[in-house]
Formats: structure tokens, C-alpha cells, sequence
């Protein structure tokens, strides 16, 4: 019986972990027409036309063509790590979905610790391309790869302090949970003494530079340092790297969408259901492309003042907010 | 030919452009500030310190052609830099020793290659003064109205490619660089229409012009103007509103007064740091003496300054171009004989200098004649790019800086390799 097999959690995993991982890889190939359609029309071109109707078949002709290049390992890099770093970063990027609920029943698995979870793995995802700056044995690469690890580090703490202020309103750290929560009590982001929506955009702009989205993405700074960690890159394992930074962006707004703004809950009464979910984050997806394509790049320094004497300090004083509101719920009533 | 050669001059005890400095500098100019040694021998450099060579270049995709630039590293604290230029050296110096005075202007053209009509122009002045050749009134406005137009479109494309080094060639950098380009394109078609080229006019020759304006060019070039100036508040607002513009931009890479003169930097870099220097104004050619030039100068020397003398740069030029463009006096456009062969202009010897402002700065042309074929070729031409003098300053100003200010840096300084190689 299918639906008696779908109750076996590792059936259950196995089975919605490849039909979500099938859907964003769908989702963060054609977002990339999208973004660049988006780019077209923002600077007065077309963007891609020739590939299908509208140009729609260009994320294939790109994959083909990526495909066919040669590739190549420099002759002084440390050949195994070169090769091991562009599959660790989608391997991170994707575990992260692991946890994210799209509806109650479509999630790979439902960790009681989802939170943490995401950030682990969204922590991860500074090794492979530290892994990649240092076997390129390439000193721009090198450069790259020194600015993501200071600027990974750094923006992993304003994201775990913005992240524990829904944790703290739902008392839990599981993704679900803290969605039914808001299911009940409203939306995160809009959340009465106003540490929502400052908590969101903090998880934004630390998220924006975890994944390395301009104005924070200094590790690959095309005009600085060529390409970043992906200089020696060649091929599809450049591909993996742009496919990566993509996921990671499209998983950052899931996130994002279900810890902020309600998951699955429709707004104003209008019922609930996965294309909530969906739409959220496609909307916040949106919102990145916006971004870089407006915004000019920080430098690596300003990068770090701004995390350390704005980010963080903000971080603590809402957490401490949430703390504090959650304890004056408690105590009205009851 | 004979050629009085001067003794070298003796060494003065002080520098005379500390004295002559002032003299040019505005009021709140940026004082002189203290630098690194730009020939610091390296093994002098701290030895616990581990210094890493970055070679910027040749192939960089910022360092605006083929320049290389070698960074001794601290970190990313540039400790020493050493440019290097001559990449794209193709010999145009030489080459013009064999051409005749009427085939050296396509040459030049391709010197700077971001705004071409003043390098012919450049040439040609100096041409005219070694032949003793007299332009015509209408040619003079047709070269004053062209030189303007070419301004707009090479500061445009200079503030183009200023947002790319800022911002990226895949982020909000390259939305700037597109809409800039979008409005030198209407540059471009308008010198399409007066000269049938879009990029290598040969439109200047010796004593004046080779193509007519055109009837209704004048309309062409009003609805032009009139789309740029609508389209400047949003590159306003796209770059000096910026916030993180402003941040990466203001203080860094401070170039005085007193460095600007001691190098010999003119143009917009000299101009934004309190040097009220333009050739327009103070040495007027072509018909800059009937017409007012408001020089824009900036007192801070940092990058910011730049770019705000050189946004208001255009907004003067589209200014210029409305006050002549319909009073262009009716008569020859060409003082000389049409050219029918090539070998028609000689000069016996002699020689001459003249320079012009160009985008960058002051673009001189020094010609001795009397060259080969019977005096119709130059024996000796010498060109004044001012992207050399610009690029100059590098070596003093890059140390102290990251390597993402060494590309904010060489951005602002806005150098052609064409021009600086040659």
C-alpha cells in the first residue's frame, strides 16, 4: 500500500527528499532565465531570446555547453581537493532542504532541531569554497577563498541570533513547529514589539552574504579578483559553483519564507497550503535578484564593520526583545 | 635640418612646482598629505612580515587594457605598487616619421580610442601650426561642437566602466555600465551622420574639416542632449546617492594639488583635487574664446571628487553644444585644398606644439618637419597622452590601500592604454 509505505519516515524522506531536490534543482535552473531575463530588462536589453519560445531553453543550452568545455586542472593545484570542492558546495547547499516544510505533509524530514540544522549546514558551506581557494593554488583564488571564510564566519552570527528570534516566540526549534505557530498567532515579521521585521532583514542581508550575493560578494568580486575561488574552474565544475550559489540563494528565501513570513500559512485568513509556501519564496528570491542588480559591491572591510558593529549588536538586543515578550505573554496569561 | 638641442637645465635648489603650485590651486584644496616612499626597496620592508606579489595584469579584467600593475601585498594592505606600461605599444610615433601630414590622422585615432575626434583634432592642431595653415570659422565651431559631443560620450563610458569596478560586472555595476552605454550609442549615431563612421571618423584634416554638417544635424544633436540631461539624474541616483558608493569612494585615493602638478596630471584628475586648470579656458583653441567654459573643480582629490567633476563635466559640454550649435557660422569647412593626393602638404622644417583638453587632460602634439619625401611627412612627432601622466601617480597612491581600492583607484584615473603605450 503506498499510503501505509509513505508513513515509514525513511519511505517518506526518501521519497519527498527526491521530489523536492528534483523541484529546486527545476526551480533554480530556470530561475537563472529568469534572473537574467530580469537583469535584460532592468539595464534596457531583452536578455536571452534565441534558446525556445522567449528564450526559455537557455539553462539547457548553458548546462550543454558547460558540458562540452574542457577541463582543466591546473598543474600545481592539489588535484583531489580541486575536484572534491565544486560537489561539496551543492551537497551543503541541498542538505539544507532537508528540513525546510513546504506543507505539513511535504518535508524530507521533520528534525526537532530543524534550526539548527540549516545553519550548520549553511555554516558548511564555507569549507568547500575555502577547499577551492586554497587547491587552486592560485593567489586571487587564494584571495577569494581567505575573504569567505572571514566574511562566512563573520555573518554566521547576525544569522543564528536573527534565526533565534522566531525560535524563541515559537518555543521550538523545529521548522514545522515554528510555522504552526505562526499559523496561530500571525506571522513572525509582523510580530507586535517589532523585532520581526528587523529580526527579518538581518537574516536577509547575513543570508545575502552567506550565499555570497552582492553587495556582498567579495569572495568571487569579478572586478577584483577575476573570479574569485572559481578562477581555475572550468566546465561543469564552474557549473556546480553557480549552481550552488543558486540553490543556496533559492534556500535561503524557503527559509527565509517559513521562518518569517508564515510558511504554508496564507495571509489574511485565505487557508493554507504549499502554494503559499512556494510563492513566498519565490517572491523573496525575486527580492535577491533585485538586490544585485541594483547595488554596488562593499568592500571586504566595510563588509565586516558593518556585521560586527550594526549586525550583531542588533541581533542580541532583539533576541533579548523576543525573550522578553514571550516571558509577558506568559505571564498575562496565566 | 639643423635642430637647436638645449643644455640640459641646471637643477633649481627648491622645486619650482611647489612655488608655481599654488598659483593654480583653489581655496580648500587638499593639502599635501604624507605618503609612502613610492621606490621603498622592498627587502627594507619589515622582514617578519610575509609579502605576497600580486601581479594585477596585463589580463585583468579591471585594469582597463593591457596594464599591469605589481602589488606587493600585506594581507591585502598594498605595501609597494610598480606599474608597468607598455603592453600595447604599436610604434604610432614612429610609424607617423614615414606617413604624409594627411595620412596620419586614421593613425591617431586609434590613440585614445575612447574619444578618437580628439586625437585627430590634437594632431592636426599641431600640424596647423608647423604648415601655418588657417582654419576656417566654421570649421573651428564644427570642432568645438564635435570635441563636446565627444566628451559626453567618453565620460559616459568612463562612468560606465567606473560602476563595473565598483559593482561588478554581474551585479548593479553592470545596470550603470548598460545605461551609460545606451546614451553614447545617440553620441555615436550622431557622429554616424556627420562623418558616415561610428567610431574612426578621419573626419579632421590639415586646416580644417573633411565632411559638412549635415541638413538638420543640429535637430539631431538638440533631441540627443535633451534625452542625456533627462538621463543624468539617474545615474545621479544610481551612483553619487549611493550610500555604499559614497563609502567606497570618498577618501580614497587622494591625489593633491601639489602631487598633480609635481607629475604633471591634468584634465578632470587635476581639476577635482583644487587645480582650476582647463586648456579650454585658460589656452583657447578651436572657438572655446567665443564661448564661456565653466571649469568644474572639487577640493576633496579622492575618487568621489572625481566622479562628481566628471558627471558636471557633461552637464557643461551639453551646455556648450546648446549655446553653439545654432550660431555654427555658414562658410568653407576646409582651409587648404581638398586632399587629392596625398604628398600635398610639405613643410620645410621647423617645429611646433599644440595641445587641446581631452577628457583626461591636456593632449599635446609636439612636430618637428622637414621629414622624409621632401618635408611632407614629420621628422620627429611626440604625443602628450595625459592617460601617462595620470597613470603616474599609482606608485603614490596605491600604498595603504586594500585590492579592491587599488580597483576603485585605477578606475578613477581613467587610464587609455592606447594613449599611454602608444
Amino acid at each position: 500500500m503506498p499510503t501505509e509505505l509513505l508513513k515509514n519516515p525513511y519511505v517518506h524522506g526518501a521519497v519527498y527528499g527526491v521530489v523536492i531536490v528534483t523541484v529546486l534543482m527545476t526551480i533554480t535552473a530556470w530561475s537563472i532565465w529568469f534572473e537574467r531575463k530580469f537583469a535584460g530588462r532592468m539595464q534596457s536589453r531583452v536578455g536571452p531570446t534565441l534558446v525556445g519560445p522567449f528564450g526559455l531553453l537557455q539553462p539547457l543550452a548553458d548546462a550543454v555547453k558547460l558540458l562540452q568545455k574542457e577541463d582543466i586542472v591546473p598543474a600545481s593545484a592539489d588535484r583531489a581537493l580541486f575536484n572534491l570542492a565544486p560537489p561539496l558546495t551543492v551537497l551543503f547547499a541541498l542538505g539544507t532542504a532537508a528540513v525546510i516544510p513546504f506543507s505539513p505533509e511535504v518535508i524530507a524530514a521533520d528534525l526537532d532541531v530543524g534550526v539548527l540544522w540549516v545553519l550548520a549546514m549553511g555554516g558548511l558551506t564555507v569549507f568547500p569554497v575555502w577547499i577551492a581557494g586554497w587547491a587552486s593554488n592560485n593567489k586571487y583564488a587564494l584571495l577569494g577563498g581567505m575573504r569567505s571564510v572571514a566574511q562566512g564566519i563573520s555573518y554566521e552570527i547576525p544569522l543564528v541570533l536573527a534565526a533565534l528570534v522566531p525560535v524563541t516566540l515559537a518555543g521550538s526549534m523545529s521548522i514545522s513547529d515554528i510555522v504552526r505557530y505562526q499559523e496561530k498567532n500571525g506571522w513572525v515579521v509582523g510580530m507586535p514589539p517589532g523585532p520581526g521585521i528587523l529580526a527579518f532583514l538581518i537574516f536577509f542581508l547575513a543570508s545575502l552574504a552567506e550565499a555570497n550575493r552582492i553587495p556582498f560578494d567579495i569572495p568571487e568580486a569579478e572586478s577584483e579578483l577575476i573570479a574569485g575561488v572559481t578562477t581555475e574552474y572550468t566546465g561543469m565544475k564552474f557549473g556546480l559553483f553557480y549552481l550552488a550559489e543558486y540553490l543556496h540563494t533559492l534556500i535561503v528565501a524557503a527559509v527565509g519564507a517559513a521562518l518569517f513570513f508564515g510558511g504554508w500559512a496564507g495571509p489574511f485568513g485565505l487557508g493554507s497550503g504549499l502554494h503559499w509556501m512556494v510563492g513566498k519564496t519565490l517572491l523573496l528570491f525575486f527580492g535577491v535578484f533585485w538586490v544585485r542588480w541594483t547595488f554596488l559591491r562593499f568592500r571586504a572591510d566595510q563588509l565586516m564593520s558593518l556585521c560586527w558593529k550594526y549586525l550583531v549588536p542588533a541581533g542580541l538586543v532583539l533576541v533579548m526583545l523576543s525573550a522578553f515578550w514571550v516571558h509577558y505573554k506568559a505571564g498575562t496569561r496565566g | 635640418m639643423e635642430l637647436s638641442v638645449d643644455p640640459p637645465p641646471e637643477k633649481p635648489a627648491k622645486k619650482p612646482a611647489a612655488k608655481a603650485g599654488p598659483a593654480w590651486l583653489i581655496p580648500g584644496a587638499v593639502a599635501p598629505i604624507e605618503r609612502a616612499d613610492p621606490y621603498l626597496d622592498i627587502e627594507d620592508y619589515d622582514p617578519e612580515a610575509d609579502l605576497m606579489v600580486l601581479n594585477l595584469g596585463p589580463q585583468h579584467p579591471s585594469t582597463h587594457g593591457v596594464f599591469r600593475v605589481k602589488l606587493y601585498l600585506d594581507g591585502e594592505i598594498i605595501v609597494k605598487a610598480v606599474p608597468f606600461a607598455g603592453y600595447l605599444h604599436r610604434g604610432v610615433e614612429k610609424l607617423c616619421e614615414k606617413l604624409a601630414f594627411t595620412q596620419i590622422t586614421p593613425i591617431v585615432d586609434k590613440n585614445d580610442y575612447v574619444s578618437p575626434m580628439m586625437n585627430e583634432q590634437a594632431i592636426n592642431l599641431a600640424f596647423e601650426a608647423l604648415l601655418g595653415a588657417e582654419v576656417p570659422r566654421r570649421a573651428r565651431y564644427l570642432r568645438t561642437l564635435v570635441a563636446e559631443l565627444q566628451r559626453i560620450g567618453s565620460h559616459l563610458l568612463w562612468l560606465g566602466t567606473f560602476a563595473l569596478d565598483l559593482g561588478g560586472a554581474l551585479g548593479g555595476g553592470s545596470t550603470v555600465f548598460l545605461h551609460c552605454f545606451r546614451e553614447r550609442e545617440l553620441i555615436l549615431d550622431l557622429f554616424e551622420a556627420l562623418t558616415g563612421c561610428r567610431f574612426h571618423y578621419n573626419t579632421h584634416t590639415v586646416g580644417g574639416n573633411r565632411h559638412d554638417i549635415p541638413e538638420g544635424w543640429a535637430s539631431l544633436v538638440k533631441q540627443a542632449l535633451a534625452v542625456i540631461e533627462s538621463r543624468l539624474p539617474e545615474y545621479e541616483e544610481l551612483m553619487t546617492d549611493n550610500s555604499i558608493f559614497v563609502k567606497r569612494t570618498r577618501g580614497v585615493g587622494v591625489v593633491d594639488g601639489e602631487l598633480c602638478l609635481e607629475l604633471g596630471i591634468t584634465g578632470p584628475m587635476a581639476r577635482a583635487a583644487g587645480v582650476d586648470y582647463d586648456m579650454r579656458r585658460d589656452a583657447p583653441y578651436h572657438a572655446y574664446d567665443e564661448v564661456e567654459v565653466r571649469v568644474q573643480t572639487e577640493t576633496a582629490g579622492d575618487c568621489q571628487a572625481r566622479t562628481l567633476v566628471r558627471i558636471r563635466e557633461i552637464s557643461e559640454s551639453i551646455r556648450i553644444v546648446r549655446a553653439l550649435i545654432d550660431g555654427v557660422p555658414e562658410g568653407p569647412i576646409c582651409g587648404h585644398k581638398p586632399i587629392k593626393i596625398v604628398l600635398q602638404e610639405r613643410s620645410a622644417g621647423g617645429q611646433a606644439y599644440a595641445a587641446l583638453e581631452s577628457p583626461r587632460g591636456e593632449l599635446g602634439t609636439w612636430v618637428i618637419g622637414g621629414g622624409v619625401n621632401k618635408g611632407t611627412s614629420p621628422y620627429r612627432l611626440k604625443i602628450r597622452p595625459p592617460s601617462l601622466h595620470a597613470a603616474a601617480c599609482l606608485p603614490y597612491v596605491l600604498p595603504g590601500h586594500s585590492v579592491s581600492d587599488a580597483i576603485v583607484i585605477l578606475g578613477s584615473v581613467d587610464p587609455i592604454m592606447g594613449e599611454v603605450d602608444r
